[in-house]
This record gives C-alpha cells, structure tokens and sequence, in this order.
C-alpha cells in the first residue's frame, strides 16, 4: 500500500487547483448558467490538454492513466467548472481505444479523426450514459455542447456529428436541476457512424461507463469537501443564542460525519481509478462503488451544509446552493442509484465462490 | 512511484498456506468452548502461535521478534477471525506492545515484548470505572508513591478478558492537586498481585467482561510506563493504536458475500430466490460498498502508523464508520433474513447457524468501547475541521 500521490500527481494536483481557482470563481460558474458551460474556459481547458491526457501519446495525447484524470475531475468539482472535461475525456479515451483497435477500417479511421481533432480542441466529444431509446439519446451529458456523440443504439455502438451545437446556445439544452449542458440527441440520419457492434461494443461502452463513474466520483468528492468547508466557515462566523452555532454539538457531530464520508469517498474513487489503471477484474466494480458513495456522501454533505445555513442556504445569494443542486443531478444522470446499488450486489455476488 | 491499494493482493499469496496453518492447528472444539464461556481468547492457540513465530512477525529481534512474513501472519489472524474464533486478549496485548515500543524504557521493551511473543503474557485495558467511561480521565483509582513502589486503590470496569490476562494495563490518579489530565499514571498491575480481585459481567453480546478490584495493590516503580503524571499521553498513544490500527479482524471477507451467499441459496415460496429480489439486493449492495469505505479507512490508518506516524484523527475516521456502518448492517440483515433473523446458534436450522444473530447483538458495543462515536466525531471535529472545543475545559 502507498497512498501519496507521485509528484508529478502532486504538482498536477496543486497545478489545477490554483487554475481552477482562478478561472473558476463562483461568479464564473453563475455567469455560465443556465447552459453549465463557459467556452472560453473551455478553451483553457483544451490547450492544457487535459481532456487527452489519458489518450496514447501516438495518437496526440499524454499517455496519463485514469488517477490523473482523477485528480483533474477533483479539483474542477472542487470549483463546479462549467466545462464538461470529464465527458470528454472519457469520449476521446474510448474512441482512441477503438482507432487503435482496428486501423484499416472506416469506422476505425472516422474515430482517429475525431480523436485528432479533439486532441487538437477543435471538437468537443461526449458520451450518452444510457442507450438510446428509438432514435434518441436523451439526456446526454455536454449532448447540448458537444460536436460529436457517442452513443448505444441497439448492439451498436455508434459516432454522430452534431454539426449545429457551437457556438452552443442555451435553447439546445433540457432546463435541468444541476445547470448542466445536457440534452436530448438524435442517434439517426446521414451523420451517424457505426464504430462497432456486438460484444466488442458492448465491453467498450460499458469501460467508458465505468471511467465515467469514477471520474464522477472523484468531482463529486472535490463538490463535497468544498461543501463541507463552506459548511465549517458559515458555522465558524454566525452566532446564534451569544455563541458560534459551531460551537454546538449537533452541527460539529454531522461536519465530522461528513468529513469521515469524504475522506472514504475520495480514497474508495481513488482505489477505483487505480484499479482501472492496472485493469485489475476488480475495476468494474470499484468504480460503482465509488461512484455511488460519492454521490450519496456529496448530496449528504451539501445537503447539511446548507442547512447550517439557515435561511440564507435557501436564498440563491449564496453559494452552497450552487453545490447542493450539482451534487444531486451529476450523478443523477446515470438513474436511479438504489437500482444501481441492486445491480452492483449481483456483479459482486452472483457468482462468487466462497 | 505511484498511489497503489494492493493490499489485500499482497496477503493473496499468503492465504492458502494460512489456511492450511489453522486446518492443522485449530481445535473446532474452541469455538464452542468461546461461546460457552464468553471469553473471547484461548490460551493454547496463542501458544501454537507463539511456538510458530507467528506472534513475533514484524517485531524487532532483540524484542523477541520472529523471521516469519508480517503478511502470512496477518492472513493467519485472518483465517482465524473467519473461521469463528476470537483473540481479544491478544488484540489488547498488541496495543499496549506497541505502546510500550513508543513510550516503554529499553528493559521494559525487552522484558514484556519478548514475553508477549513467546505467549506468557497477556494484559488487559483498565482504562474505564463505574464512574468514567468517555471521560476516560475523570479515573478516580489512585497509586500513591511508597519508596521504591506504588500502593493502588480503587475499581476498574470493562477489564474484559482480565481472567486469562497476567496484566491489567491500568490508569491511575498520581496527583490529585493539578487538572485531570496531567494527574495520571499507566502501569502494568499483575493479575496474581495480593490485593486484586476479579468479578464477572455479562454482556449482550455473549462476551464475559469484568469488574476489578485493587485494594492495597503494591507494584514496583519498574511496573510504570512512560512518565509519572504522563499517563494521559501513553493512554493516547494505546488509543491509535485501538482505533485505527490494531491487530485482528478479518480485512477480507465482509458480512455482505455471508447475506449474499444465503440469499443465493435460499429460495421463497414463488420459487425465486432471496437474492433475486432487488430490494434484497440493494441492501446488499450498499453494506459492500460500506464494507469497502471502512476497510480503506482503516487501511489508510496503518499506512500511516507505518510510516511511523501516530494517526490519531485518521484513526478515529476508520472506528467511527466502520463501527456505526456495522451496526446498520447487521440491522439490515436481519431484516433481510425475514423472521428466521430471531434464530439463535442454538435454534436447529438457524439461518448461518446463527452467526448474524450472534453478531448482530456483538456490533452494538462497537459504538461505545475505545472512545465512543461521540468522542470520535470531537476529535474529528475539533482536529480535522478546527472547530471550537465544547466539552467543558480540563478541571479538577
């Protein structure tokens, strides 16, 4: 076991951190709402390079694993970033995974191209979460930004070029809880691309899922510590009955709860990236288990935090509500968690042998 | 160098032979024998441990430390832990071991580590009284300097496997006249002393536990650990080492594959099995992933005492959750296990022969012992987080 980071990770760390501060104030976030993007920040994000830094060197991008994906998707949940980089990132990784597969045919030489492109910044690729339905993703993340999306239709795996989405106006996205740029997109007609079918889609579809998972877990654990800190300043200035309402056991009792939860969260999402990044058996499964307590512990922490707002919490003056909606409609996107949580017992337990 | 998790790949190697070790030594007829009697230690098993340097794993030589692998030992103490039998007895002794390596004088190290490990000693935690329990320091047994000894009064509560241990790690009021902290002293109290005596307490959870008694108990000044009125900070240093890093307990297999593995083989009366019904299923889901949250945690705090560090704040985190997250799982389970959740280990056809009963009623003093949640979530609070003290200041 060693669980500090390498020092590149920690200069990657303390690198995004400061950028992420700095371009990413709350008044930023705000300003972005209600599509949940700022293209120039994305611009920003696109020359650090960070949503192919997980992509093979050959292909344009920084041969990184998923751990320092991580750790990028920590520090820009820390901030709420209004740029859809882990989306992104998990697109350009499937689809140079599939480029790299098989280079002579055209579907492989269609995702070369888009992975080019992207690695380049000039295009914008996400993933539908959930296979389309008719000839319709709905509500894909970053669907109302992005130029291209991948998806699940049938046993395929299919590439569709949105061609009218940028410069993207706020109309192409579905209002939603968590200001963020999703949409409903059509996975028909001439621009779509089949980029593989059957069990070869299927097993490239369900890692890109699991990436997303993890790389969700790792924002919703930089959400809710930032969410716990707003919670412990607030509680550290207001005075209620002559004292600071810190000061009461009940406030400080549900902080440290949290505090504990956070902490496991974010070691459970980092075990998880690494488990992907040594394609252990275990991975799939980490990385539902770190996605789900991290969406379970972000909501709890924004949720209470909030509250020892008072009435203030409420208002939407004030930041925590900012964080409050994210940490329930991010991972809200995938579907019901308790559904998620029966399936995860049956991919550990169905067949186990002790 | 990177982040790596690979522990439970690195016992891997070792569980097999582990297993085969404690095929080969364990008598079933203690696990029966543990029940029976509600103490939660056998003496000959640590003596079997102790002839195969399984004890001595990882401790220094001249303490009386063996070659073998601290790995195979830990998957031993694992393979035992699975296979029902319990060594509290030895999980106290190791903490105050390892207190003693902190804070111990060079002949203490060697006379009671090297002891320990050969199997001759055992100790026992007389922290608590009838009146003190969380606010550990407000003991009122006293030791009172006589020459070259100290004469003990007073009552210990909880000195739980005390009736197999040759010591009683015991806390002790050296000064009265300065704030209730910096009045204390630890020592190591022989159970045989003249003076001491012993009354047995039952628990909910099947576990005999114990009241002691000193009255005019003589102990050399050489029976005394860490400094004279320093008794708070050695009292500390146990306390990691009880939260977040001691030996014992199974760091592999969880109470969720023991439910899933019933709700597997169990059917209802439409023919689906338990396991099949996704609100069972979900229960399951989430006390796996609670499992693996607390297992890191705790994971994350013997990493650190590793490196030589003290992880106070890090330990209370791993107690904290494992222990409260414990106690809804076996809630859970019983639930899930539907009205055959009330057998017991007596009961003929009892579902896991009623292990979960069993440790259902066994989780609820995880909460308490060790520093209850509420003192936990304090140090948290206030070490983590900076938040102001609020219980009230030191006094006399």
């Amino acid at each position: 076991v060693d669980l500090n980071l390498s020092e590149d990770q920690s200069a990657l760390r303390d690198t995004l951190r400061d950028f992420f501060a700095k371009e990413s104030p709350p008044d930023v976030v705000r300003d972005a709402e209600p599509l949940g993007f700022d293209a120039a920040l994305w611009g920003k994000v696109a020359d650090l390079g960070l949503c192919s830094i997980a992509v093979p060197e050959a292909q344009g991008g920084g041969s990184a694993g998923l751990q320092e994906l991580a750790i990028a998707a920590e520090e820009l949940g820390r901030c709420l970033a209004p740029v859809p980089l882990i989306e992104a990132a998990v697109a350009n990784n499937l689809l140079a995974s599939l480029s790299d597969a098989a280079t002579d045919d055209a579907s492989a030489v269609a995702a070369s191209a888009v992975v080019a492109s992207a690695v380049a910044g000039e295009r914008l690729a996400t993933l539908a979460l959930r296979p389309a339905v008719g000839s319709v993703a709905r509500l894909v993340p970053a669907g109302a930004v992005a130029d291209v999306v991948v998806a699940v239709r049938g046993d395929e795996l299919v590439l569709v070029q949105q061609r009218d989405r940028r410069p993207a106006r706020p109309a192409d996205a579905v209002a939603n809880l968590g200001s963020a740029p999703v949409a409903d997109c059509v996975v028909d007609g001439a621009d779509v691309l089949v980029l593989a079918n059957g069990p070869r889609a299927r097993s490239a579809y369900e890692r890109a899922v699991r990436e997303w998972q993890v790389l969700t877990a790792a924002a919703l654990v930089g959400l809710g510590t930032k969410a716990l800190e707003m919670g412990v300043d607030y509680t550290m200035q207001r005075h209620a009955f002559g004292v600071l309402i810190a000061t009461f056991q009940t406030i400080q009792h549900r902080l440290a709860d949290n505090a504990t939860a956070l902490d496991g969260a974010r070691l459970l999402a980092f075990k998880a990236a690494w488990a992907a990044d040594e394609e252990l058996p275990t991975a799939g499964t980490l990385a539902t288990m770190a996605f789900l307590f991290a969406a379970e512990t972000a909501f709890k922490t924004a949720s209470e935090s909030l509250h020892f707002h008072g009435g203030y919490g409420y208002t939407l003056e004030y930041d925590i509500q900012l964080y409050f909606r994210r940490a329930k409609a991010w991972p809200l996107l995938l579907g019901d968690p308790r559904a998620e949580y029966s399936r995860l017992a049956h991919r550990l337990f169905d067949s186990q042998e002790t | 160098m990177t982040m790596d998790f690979s522990l439970a790949d690195e016992l891997a190697e070792h569980r097999e032979a582990a297993r085969a070790w404690v095929d080969a030594n364990l008598d079933p007829e203690w696990i029966e024998e543990q029940h029976r009697t509600g103490t939660h230690e056998t003496p000959e098993l640590r003596a079997l441990m102790a002839r195969d340097g399984i004890l001595g794993a990882g401790w220094p030589r001249e303490y009386g430390g063996s070659d073998v692998d601290p790995r195979f030992a830990e998957a031993v103490r694992d393979a035992i832990a699975a296979a029902g039998i319990l060594m509290h007895g030895w999980v106290t002794t190791a903490m105050v071991l390892h207190t003693i390596e902190h804070v111990g004088t060079e002949e203490q190290k060697r006379e009671y580590i090297s002891a320990a490990l050969r199997g001759e000693l055992l100790v026992a935690l007389g922290y608590s009284e009838p009146d003190s329990g969380s606010d550990v320091a407000a003991a009122k047994t006293t030791a009172v300097r006589d020459g070259n000894e100290w004469v003990i009064n007073g009552q210990k509560m909880f000195t739980s496997t005390a009736q197999v241990c040759s010591l009683v790690f015991l806390l002790a009021r050296t000064n009265p006249d300065v704030p209730k902290h910096k009045g204390l002293t630890m020592f190591l109290v022989p159970t045989d002393s003249p003076g001491y005596e012993i009354q047995p307490i039952h628990t909910l959870g099947g576990q005999r536990t114990n009241a002691t008694f000193y009255t005019d108990v003589r102990v050399p000044d050489a029976a005394r650990i860490g400094d004279i009125d320093e008794g708070w900070g050695v009292m500390n240093v146990a306390l990691v080492f009880e939260r977040g890093v001691s030996e014992g307990g199974s760091m592999v297999n969880g109470v969720a594959a023991d439910i899933a593995a019933w709700a597997r083989d169990t059917t209802g009366p439409d023919g689906a099995t338990r396991f099949d019904d996704p609100l069972v299923a979900e229960r399951i889901g989430r006390i796996a992933v609670e499992e693996e949250v607390g297992r890191l945690l705790r994971q994350r705090g013997m990493w650190l005492a590793e490196q030589g560090g003290l992880p106070g704040v890090e330990g209370s985190m791993a107690k904290l959750f494992a222990s409260e997250a414990s106690q809804r799982h076996y809630s859970d389970i019983l639930d899930i296990l539907g009205a055959e959740g009330v057998m017991q280990r007596e009961a003929v056809g009892a579902p896991l022969a009623g292990k979960l009963e069993n440790e259902f009623r066994e989780s609820v003093v995880s909460t308490i012992y060790g520093g209850s949640s509420e003192i936990l979530r304090e140090i948290v609070a206030e070490r983590r987080l900076g938040l102001p003290r609020n219980r009230p200041r030191a006094n006399r």
